[in-house]
């Protein structure tokens, strides 16, 4: 399964990235703390969280992440939506909430990342 | 859940299934690289059964037409088949080119001449100077052409920095060779955060590390360089010292040290004041993820002097975590 398999099956917005939609997904992780998802998350995982800032990037690019689906409608500023294109981190935007969007993702098919 | 891509995924439509490196490309491109230089052309009086001559000898579909060092049309295979059905073979050129020409010019970038392909459909577009003189001719296959050898270029660029990354150890002879990677690191500037992990971690990719080594180094570097954004007065420097037999990783810093080193080296004890709690940092774990991934760590602390953490990677089997 692709980033862009869940993007079109969950009606996610792609705020930054569009052109590396073809990505695989791996697995899925879920947190807020970054050095929970630094400890946890694998190459590949799409990471769920609420956090919208720059850090999310660095975290994201730092692990090879597949795409950080940000719930809620929290908005990245300029600053991180730049930093994500640079560094080809592919984020999505969800309106609703981190459990329900991971309960979604399990629906898919999306297993806990390993 | 495979998806297609859709029959119309030309080169004109910006479609996300497209490979990102080919998509920049022809941004970066300019259309005088890739183009075909000093084209064939014919004049306006040359014939068309001349022409049907040119396009048969040089297997080519068309050709712009030149008068006094002057493009002033283009003519195809199209208008010499037209020609043939309505007899007029002998007629002149300049009776049946297209005089309507779009043309490209050579500094600009690739990705007009592809909107322009799609925009017309056109097999072949013209390329000439600001002044508008002709400098060459630019078919699909130029750009395909182009992109490719573009791509391949970039790949054994990569190609190179990684040979010569990965032989450094080997190439230079002492009796311990080791490279010193600083970085600085400003307090408070999380938009910065992570830069320099990012960048040891692309070192240590060129040099030749394995994916598991590189991961634990980049988990453990990204702490530390987290805690000297955070919790320093003025910074400090993350420093790495890589050997063909080990990794050290240093987090320096002058203040304002740790009162209680082992209380700090608890999990989920953190001393991280809520604002920076809520950009989901100060979970109290980043020391025990960098003692996680790390061979040996130490971390001394005098307040009002600094803080000094030594985490250790060996590369060999020995005491690595390596096959974990």
């Amino acid at each position: 399964m692709t980033v862009g398999d869940v993007v079109r099956a969950m009606g996610l917005e792609v705020l930054a990235g569009q052109s590396a939609l073809g990505r695989e997904v791996t697995g899925g992780y879920a947190s807020d703390l970054l050095s929970c998802v630094m400890a946890r998350a694998r190459k590949g995982n799409l990471w769920v969280t609420l956090q919208a800032h720059t850090n999310v990037v660095a975290v994201a690019s730092l692990l090879e992440l597949a795409a950080v689906i940000i719930t809620e409608g929290m908005r990245p500023d300029e600053a991180a939506l730049d930093k994500a294109e640079a560094e080809g981190v592919i984020l999505l935007s969800s309106p609703e909430t981190t459990f329900a969007v991971v309960a979604r993702l399990a629906a898919l098919g999306v297993q806990a990342g390993s | 859940m495979a998806v297609r891509p859709s029959a119309d995924e030309g080169l004109g439509s910006a479609k996300p299934r497209l490979v990102t490196k080919s998509q920049e490309l022809i941004y970066e491109l300019r259309i005088g690289d890739i183009m075909t230089p000093n084209p064939i052309t014919v004049s306006p009086d040359c014939l068309m059964s001349e022409l049907k001559e040119i396009l048969r000898d040089r297997r080519i579909s068309g050709v712009p037409v030149v008068e006094g060092g002057e493009l002033v049309g283009i003519i195809s295979i199209q208008d010499l088949i037209q020609a043939l059905e309505l007899g007029e073979i002998s007629a002149r050129v300049g009776d049946k080119m297209t005089r309507q020409v779009q043309v490209t010019y050579a500094d600009e970038s690739v990705v007009q001449a592809v909107n322009k392909f799609a925009r017309y459909g056109f097999g072949r577009l013209p390329v000439v100077d600001r002044s508008g003189r002709l400098v060459g001719i630019l078919t699909q296959g130029d750009i395909v052409r182009g992109l490719l050898r573009q791509l391949e270029v970039q790949w054994q660029e990569e190609e190179i920095h990684r040979y010569r990354a990965s032989h450094i150890f080997e190439d230079i002879e002492s009796d311990q060779t080791g490279l010193v990677l600083r970085y600085r690191v400003v307090a408070r500037d999380f938009v910065h955060g992570g830069e320099a992990s990012s960048k040891l971690k692309r070192a240590l990719e060129r040099l030749g590390a394995g994916p598991q080594l590189v991961r634990r180094v980049a988990v453990a570097a990204y702490e530390a360089e987290t805690n000297l954004i955070i919790h320093t007065d003025a910074g400090g420097d993350l420093i790495a010292e890589i050997q063909p037999d080990q990794i050290r990783i240093v987090a320096l810093d002058k203040g304002p040290g740790i009162p209680d080193v082992e209380k700090a080296l608890q999990p989920g004890f953190s001393t991280a004041p809520d604002w920076i709690r809520e950009l989901g940092f100060g979970a109290g774990m980043g020391l025990n993820n960098i003692k996680a991934c790390a061979d040996s760590m130490r971390l001394e602390s005098q307040v009002g002097v600094g803080t000094r953490l030594e985490v250790m990677f060996y590369l060999g089997k020995r005491n690595s975590k390596e096959a974990a």
